[in-house]
């Protein structure tokens, strides 16, 4: 192999002149304020420092004004936004650590190693806090499941999550899958970690402690995830050819042994600082640490252990080679962190110092190649409150009549249809993939409304999900984002569990565009009020933007991770029917609500009108009466209507519990339409006979809308809606076409 | 009765061997890392489950070479108690403490599920407590879990009465529906499904406890037989 040359950098005043810094997404005025921050003009080195802190992904710069409207704080939240993830209190001196992130783009251009370094960015965010990670969630978007780069995408994207999660061996317990046109070209992959930690010992990313040694640990670092809009200029030559932008590659073993290394050093409690290098790698881990420590650190950088010779400040200071970190110690202390490194056979290497300077200074060859003021690089990136305007599309819809369509009289053909939509269908080719038993925690498996799994050593669990439905944030950011928190809160209480807190996922078009900032603007506003009314904070989370393709957009998709307390392993509960004579109530009112429905887009190929409405009030009683109900031991089953509304909650609480059920409805909506309104605030619920009159006194005494619906019974779905037959059908068939379509489809 | 619980880079399913030990039997159990030299201590070595080394070469090719492996094999010899389970079992074909080999799924992807295992042999010290042709529930989780072996030594197996478990539905391809197989002896057993997941019906199955109540079980009876004596 021929040794690669670095090609010549620009120095400072060509960089000025042609304006490169453009090419590095920096605009003049932003050129400006560096320059008189540093009060010189930066070289090729600082400048690439600048552009990546004070890009989007790490500077927040469009989408802080409209994070700050969350409610972040709570009785139980112990850390907020602002660290690796956010921790919540659950009792007994332990917590709960988790986030979101997304890995969207790389995931387009390779699904494999996109999201396998997905997983391996987020599984970092968990154990730089000192946290155990215990689970994984993703939640997956695509195009339509009918091309091959669809289905290619798809493929490759479940087996990298797979192959990363599998390896390192923490179970990918849940998440959600949903395929439309929307997302065509521009998959969504978002990963989830969850992780326990007890509180003693909860690690932050500072560099405390002016004199203390940084070290970098993980594997050496490469030439790969440079920022590439740097080489796509007129100057690209051969040499610069050979330092191309390569794709990330992730090793989860290298992950698994860094992750073991650095909870062991954690462990021994001499850690002052520790953070992952994650996007921009070592500039925003340095820079950061420094930050908010109010320090500053001096970075040496020929100590910084590389793959490649002849690796240039710019390329180590912007690489995103995988499953690096940093921290640090007292010099006292070097000989202890380095023997467990040792002894895991993982690379440590000592590259900086805390200073009191307030400045990032980066040495290299034995001179200065960068002197930043650390709160510029971190604080002073400036902040951009976009234009928004209503779309006109919403418009529009305000004058649809979702009932409109002609009536569907064959409904169990109706109901087939949706079952075999792919967003509706049983994901267990994808979930069959992923380990989710190791562990051996894992008591509510991938299927149901949430994930439970246990805490060892004591009677409590944690419950899990992720939620979003594009369609209703599409039709009404405010609304659909008011029901993305809800449904998650619902999921959370039907698995039996107390939800804690949430973090965000923000996926969205280009925030240029006036119609997108108002749909961003619109979602955050909608989320944070459900945040508040159902007393579930945002304790972190990521922003996705620029999600578009030839057609435009994406659907808005602030997808919500939650999780939930399961006070007693009693509690918990899945969503299959379970015996025979048990009775089944439907809790919640049912409108003529078809906006954005399954049903809409399945039977009548469209997605238009208004969403659901959702009262946040009438939501949080449904919650509080149905985890009440549960916990006083009186529920069998519980379901949230969600896609596809009654009849396929129905079925699905059918063919998890092998049983058939016996449905009358009272309604005075057309059976259509009762059977497959989407309408918000509904949960079945099934109990056995003797205690079916309890549930339902207990419900309706919560001032929450019950209805004794029907039974368990026999082996098919059959069902009545005033009177008058509207379903019948096998369970085992209903079973079928739900469980072939995925298999089908990917053969 | 002192259980080993072998930790090589990669391993993940050490805590949870670990743990269905400490839950079903409670004996002493100890992790032992991939660079010891003596398992004296030990009365049952649990090779358990992951990706050692990453699994990127074959599976097991490189933990094979690990220091402890040599002191594996003397224990084999000894007539010691070994469960291989998953990448364990591979490890112990690498090894040549099993005969055949893994290959990956006949539908070449990793899958995780619960299979129903039927109980061939009850005279192994792991099974005692099982009756033969019982039907257990057992997950798997893997993605070379096929075993595969020549005539020659399906033949052997058999006559020896090796095979321990079969699948009921053969999820990957195996030979013969082959699940798990000991030695010649009956002191190693390999099986790719993982019984230490299913000792607590909470988390779906308990059918895999008689394979540590057995194995204790076992123990006892020679050790008392031999203070008898």
């Amino acid at each position: 192999m021929s040794q690669q040359v670095s090609a010549k950098e620009p120095n400072a005043e060509q960089i000025a002149e042609q304006q490169i810094y453009k090419q590095m997404g920096v605009s003049d005025s932003e050129y400006e304020l560096i320059c008189g921050f540093l009060g010189r003009k930066p070289n090729y080195t600082e400048i690439g420092v600048f552009s990546v802190m004070w890009s989007e992904h790490c500077a927040y710069k469009n989408s802080k004004p409209l994070l700050r409207r969350f409610p972040t704080e709570g009785p139980r939240v112990l850390m907020g936004p602002g660290e690796g993830a956010g921790i919540v209190d659950i009792g007994d001196n332990q917590a709960v650590v988790f986030k979101i992130e997304s890995h969207n783009h790389p995931s387009a251009v390779e699904p494999y190693q996109g999201a396998a370094t997905g997983v391996g960015g987020i599984i970092r965010d968990i154990f730089s806090m000192g946290a155990r990670p215990v689970a994984l969630l993703n939640s997956l978007r695509f195009g339509k499941l009918e091309s091959d780069r669809v289905k290619y995408l798809f493929e490759h994207v479940v087996s990298g999550i797979a192959g990363y999660g599998n390896c390192i061996g923490i179970p990918t317990v849940g998440g959600e899958v949903v395929f439309d046109d929307s997302y065509d070209g521009n998959p969504l992959v978002n990963a989830m970690c969850v992780g326990l930690i007890d509180h003693d010992k909860i690690q932050r990313g500072v560099a405390k402690g002016v004199g203390n040694p940084v070290f970098y640990v993980g594997p050496p670092t490469g030439r790969d995830g440079i920022h590439g809009a740097t080489f796509a200029s007129e100057e690209l030559t051969e040499e610069s050819e050979a330092k191309r932008t390569a794709v990330q590659v992730g090793d989860p073993f290298m992950e698994k042994l860094v992750m073991e290394a650095c909870l062991e050093l954690i462990d021994t409690g001499i850690v002052l600082g520790i953070q992952d290098m994650g996007a921009a790698g070592l500039t925003c881990s340095s820079a950061e640490m420094a930050s908010k420590a109010g320090n500053g650190l001096e970075l040496y950088l020929d100590q910084v252990p590389q793959r490649e010779e002849g690796m240039t400040a710019y390329e180590m200071m912007l690489s995103e080679s995988q499953e690096r970190m940093l921290f640090v110690v007292e010099p006292k202390d070097e000989a202890q962190a380095m023997e467990i490194f040792e002894r895991w056979g993982v690379i440590c290497s000592k590259v900086g110092k805390v200073t009191d300077d307030g400045r990032l200074k980066l040495f290299h060859h034995g001179e200065v190649v960068g002197d930043m003021p650390v709160t510029a690089l971190v604080d002073e990136c400036p902040i951009y409150e976009k234009p928004s305007a209503v779309p006109a599309y919403y418009e529009q819809n305000a004058a649809v009549d979702t009932l409109r369509y002609a009536e569907v009289s064959d409904l169990g053909a109706a109901l087939d249809q949706v079952l075999a939509s792919p967003s509706v269908s049983s994901k267990a080719w994808v979930y069959n993939q992923y380990d989710y038993m190791v562990r051996t925690s894992t008591a509510v498996r991938p299927g149901s409304d949430a994930a439970v799994v246990t805490i060892r050593g004591t009677r409590k669990g944690l419950a899990m999900t992720t939620d979003c439905n594009g369609r209703f944030v599409y039709l009404d950011p405010e609304v659909g984002g008011k029901i993305a928190v809800s449904e998650a809160a619902r999921n959370i209480v039907c698995s039996g569990a107390e939800p804690l807190a949430i973090t965000d996922n923000l996926n969205f078009g280009s925030p240029e565009k006036p119609e997108i900032f108002w749909q961003m603007e619109r979602a955050v506003d909608g989320m944070a009020e459900a945040c508040r009314v159902l007393d579930a904070p945002v304790i972190g989370g990521n922003v996705s933007l620029y999600n578009e393709n030839a057609k435009g957009a994406i659907y808005p998709t602030p997808v919500v991770g939650m999780v939930g307390l399961v006070h007693d392993t009693d509690h918990i509960t899945t969503q299959g029917f379970k015996a025979e004579g048990d009775v089944v109530f439907l809790l919640g009112d049912t409108k003529g609500e078809l906006g954005g429905s399954e049903f809409q887009a399945v039977v009548h190929g469209v997605t238009e009108g208004r969403p659901p409405q959702l009262d946040l009030e009438v939501e949080k009683k449904l919650l509080d009466a149905v985890l009440g109900a549960i916990q006083s031991g009186l529920v069998r089953s519980a379901h949230d209507l969600a896609e596809g509304g009654l009849a396929v909650a129905l079925a699905e609480s059918c063919i998890s519990g092998g049983l058939g059920a016996t449905v009358e409805l009272n309604s005075s909506l057309r059976p259509d339409v009762a059977l497959f309104s989407e309408s918000q605030s509904r949960i079945l619920l099934s109990a056995s006979k003797e205690q079916a009159e309890k549930l339902q006194d207990f419900i309706a005494s919560r001032g929450v809308p019950v209805q004794r619906i029907g039974e368990v019974a026999g082996s098919d779905l059959v069902i009545t809606v005033g009177g008058a037959s509207a379903l019948n059908r096998p369970v085992e068939g209903l079973k079928r076409v739900w469980e072939d379509t995925i298999p089908c489809l990917m053969k | 009765m002192k259980f080993a619980v072998l930790v090589f880079p990669g391993s993940n399913c050490d805590i949870d061997c670990y743990k269905a030990v400490e839950d079903t039997i409670g004996e002493p159990v100890d992790y032992v890392w991939h660079t010891a030299t003596d398992l004296s201590a030990y009365d049952c070595i649990l090779v358990p489950g992951g990706f050692s080394y990453g699994d990127y070469l074959r599976c097991g090719a490189i933990s094979r070479f690990a220091p402890v492996m040599a002191e594996v094999a003397k224990a084999a010899e000894q007539g010691k108690y070994i469960l291989g389970i998953c990448n364990g079992f591979q490890i112990l074909t690498e090894a040549g403490l099993l005969p055949g080999t893994l290959l990956r799924n006949m539908s070449l992807k990793f899958l995780c599920h619960d299979t129903v295992l039927r109980v061939e042999n009850n005279s192994n010290p792991f099974t005692t407590q099982y009756e033969v042709g019982e039907e257990i529930k057992i997950p798997i989780a893997h993605g070379e879990g096929n075993y595969y072996c020549d005539e020659a030594t399906l033949a052997d197996l058999k006559a020896n009465n090796q095979i321990i478990f079969r699948y009921v539905n053969n999820p990957n391809g195996s030979v013969e529906d082959i699940a798990g197989i000991s030695n010649k002896n009956g002191n190693v057993v390999g099986m790719m499904p993982h019984p230490e997941r299913a000792v607590d019906s909470l988390l779906g199955s308990e059918d895999g406890k008689k394979m540590f109540t057995s194995i204790l079980k076992a123990w006892r009876d020679r050790h008392e037989s031999a203070s008898v004596r």
